[in-house]
């Protein structure tokens, strides 16, 4: 299972959908109010992703090239409205409080994504594991955004009184602003964090494992062989 | 080469101002409006003021010296910055107010965006507007001492009467820079006799904001009403030494018309329509915005482009 672990942490560190890759940011601005808002949005966009992942693996050979857009929406579509009603239906409180963004996250950019990206070429078992890493890492970072932005702005973290009684929340943390705010920053640390560790020689690259070396068809801007393609002339191409 | 550096065919002539001596006379500029305050709130107000202008500075200093580059606290701009937000904060503010609007002021608006010439916003606005926003029970107590109740404006807003020549003098609740019109006034004639500001910005504002208000305001052509918007809240302060901040306002003198009309219209839409009675900052915020629009449409024809087709 070394493929299933290499994808998890992919997902979760070295292509973490907000952090690195920048996608899916209107979930991640929006509800990202609470810790608990943020865990629940990202736990709910990974079941999405994981199952479509698998779905969409399982149906790569059958769908046909030219439709798979409309296929890829109507399988995500599916499941986030089953996601939708069993949150209805269990979870109300949170489902109250994501509202819109809940049906919103059939057009979330990660699912579409990984299915285009990954899950339509490669087999189960890895789109599996890829659809949690990803949703994992989402859900790690919106955490994170709704820890900090719940702290500074309300004083508490899943709604513990966490400041002293002496500390006026910055009220401007739990509005639109504050998301922006938090997002730029917990980004440069993280950026901070990668710079620090390829100057120790870690390998920090974004080469995704299920790479055919087909860099005219590849989506991925950020991916290191693009670069090996472009200086081809200069030197030897790995 | 130092020979070659002096070889000077036409008769350049050197220019006396360097940024630290502007700075240096928007500060002296600023001291009647600081003085009034300190005057007129008491030493809370001075203590306020200080605490605000130690914070912008030695957050300039200490930016500067971790990320390793040049120290610049000397051209005093972190100075007015402070000074500047001090002056719209209310004299019961706590003192960690000024630590904090100070420090969003230097770090996020003015250093993390290049520095002083690269702040696409005014810094001390910028972080009125952050305090405002997140503090906003704070901000908008004008309790103190000396006046309780609210501003002038407020009662504006409310329909009751107010005293222009309070308003005037100064002699009203509000911000510790913004009550008094005449201390406000003779600092802007300073910058304006020494060539720093011209009234472009600041005549165009006041004058599209009358204007804005005669027709709008629901009192036709009353004198009192008008004169009322023009002395009330942070018009004056806003408009002579925060519009006309070099870095944030238009280049052109056709954009600087502009940009003067589009904040006379945007705070008289805030005062007039706007759920709270004051709306300079967020204004001068929103032209600052729109500043590289208002250039753009200014920018003037290079010559022999852009003539009449044929």
């Amino acid at each position: 299972m070394n493929s299933a672990k290499e994808r998890l942490v992919n997902g979760i560190v070295k292509e973490n959908p907000t952090f690195v890759l920048m996608l899916g940011m209107c979930p991640t601005l929006a509800v990202t109010t609470s810790a608990i808002n943020g865990l629940g949005m990202g736990l709910t966009t990974m079941v999405v992703l994981a199952l479509s992942n698998v779905f969409i693996s399982l149906l790569r050979n059958i769908i046909p090239d030219k439709v798979r857009i409309p296929a890829f929406i109507v399988i995500i579509a599916s499941f986030v409205t089953m996601v939708e009603l069993l949150l209805q239906g269990f979870i109300p409180f949170l489902y109250d409080a994501l509202g819109i963004y809940i049906p919103l996250i059939v057009v979330n950019c990660i699912i579409l994504g990984r299915a285009e990206a990954y899950a339509y070429k490669n087999p189960v078992i890895p789109s599996l594991f890829d659809g949690i890493g990803m949703g994992l890492g989402f859900s790690v970072a919106l955490t994170c955004i709704g820890a900090v932005r719940e702290l500074l702005g309300a004083g508490e973290i899943f709604g513990v009184h966490i400041m002293p009684e002496s500390y006026v929340p910055v009220s401007i943390f739990i509005m639109a602003p504050g998301a922006f705010f938090v997002l730029a920053t917990l980004t440069a640390i993280q950026n901070k964090v990668k710079i620090a560790g390829e100057r120790k020689g870690k390998d920090m690259s974004k080469i995704q494992s299920g790479c055919n070396s087909d860099c005219m068809n590849c989506s991925d801007s950020g991916c290191a062989h693009r670069l090996y393609d472009e200086k081809a002339g200069e030197g030897d191409k790995k | 080469m130092n020979d070659l550096m002096k070889v000077s065919s036409n008769p350049h002539i050197r220019s006396k101002s360097t940024t630290s001596s502007i700075m240096m006379t928007v500060v002296i500029a600023l001291l009647p409006a600081v003085g009034f305050g300190i005057c007129n709130f008491g030493l809370k107000a001075l203590l306020l003021v200080l605490v605000t202008v130690a914070s912008t500075v030695l957050t300039e200093f200490l930016f500067e010296k971790i990320c390793k580059k040049k120290v610049t606290i000397g051209d005093f701009s972190a100075v007015v910055t402070g000074l500047l937000l001090a002056l719209n904060l209310p004299v019961s503010a706590p003192w960690w107010i000024g630590v904090i609007g100070g420090v969003f002021a230097i770090l996020v608006v003015k250093m993390l965006f290049g520095g002083l010439g690269q702040n696409f916003m005014n810094p001390a606005l910028g972080a009125r507007c952050f305090l405002l926003i997140s503090f906003t029970s704070i901000m908008t107590n004008f309790d103190c001492d000396a006046y309780t109740g609210a501003t002038p404006l407020a009662n504006l807003k409310s329909g009751e009467a107010v005293n222009i020549l309070d308003m005037v003098i100064g002699r009203t609740a509000g911000t510790i820079g913004e009550t008094s019109m005449i201390a406000i006034v003779v600092g802007a004639c300073i910058l304006i006799l020494f060539g720093i500001i011209d009234l472009r910005i600041p005549g165009t504002y006041i004058v599209t904001l009358a204007v804005f208000v005669s027709i709008f305001g629901a009192h036709g052509m009353d004198w009192p009403y008008i004169s009322a918007h023009l002395s009330g809240g942070g018009l004056m302060l806003g408009a002579f030494f925060m519009a006309t901040d070099y870095v944030t306002r238009p280049i052109t003198k056709k954009g600087q018309y502009l940009y003067g009309a589009l904040l006379g219209i945007l705070t008289g839409i805030f005062r007039i329509f706007g759920p709270s009675a004051e709306g300079v900052s967020y204004a001068i915020i929103i032209g600052n915005l729109l500043v590289p629009l208002i250039e753009k449409i200014t920018l003037p024809k290079a010559f022999g482009k852009g003539g009449e087709k044929a």
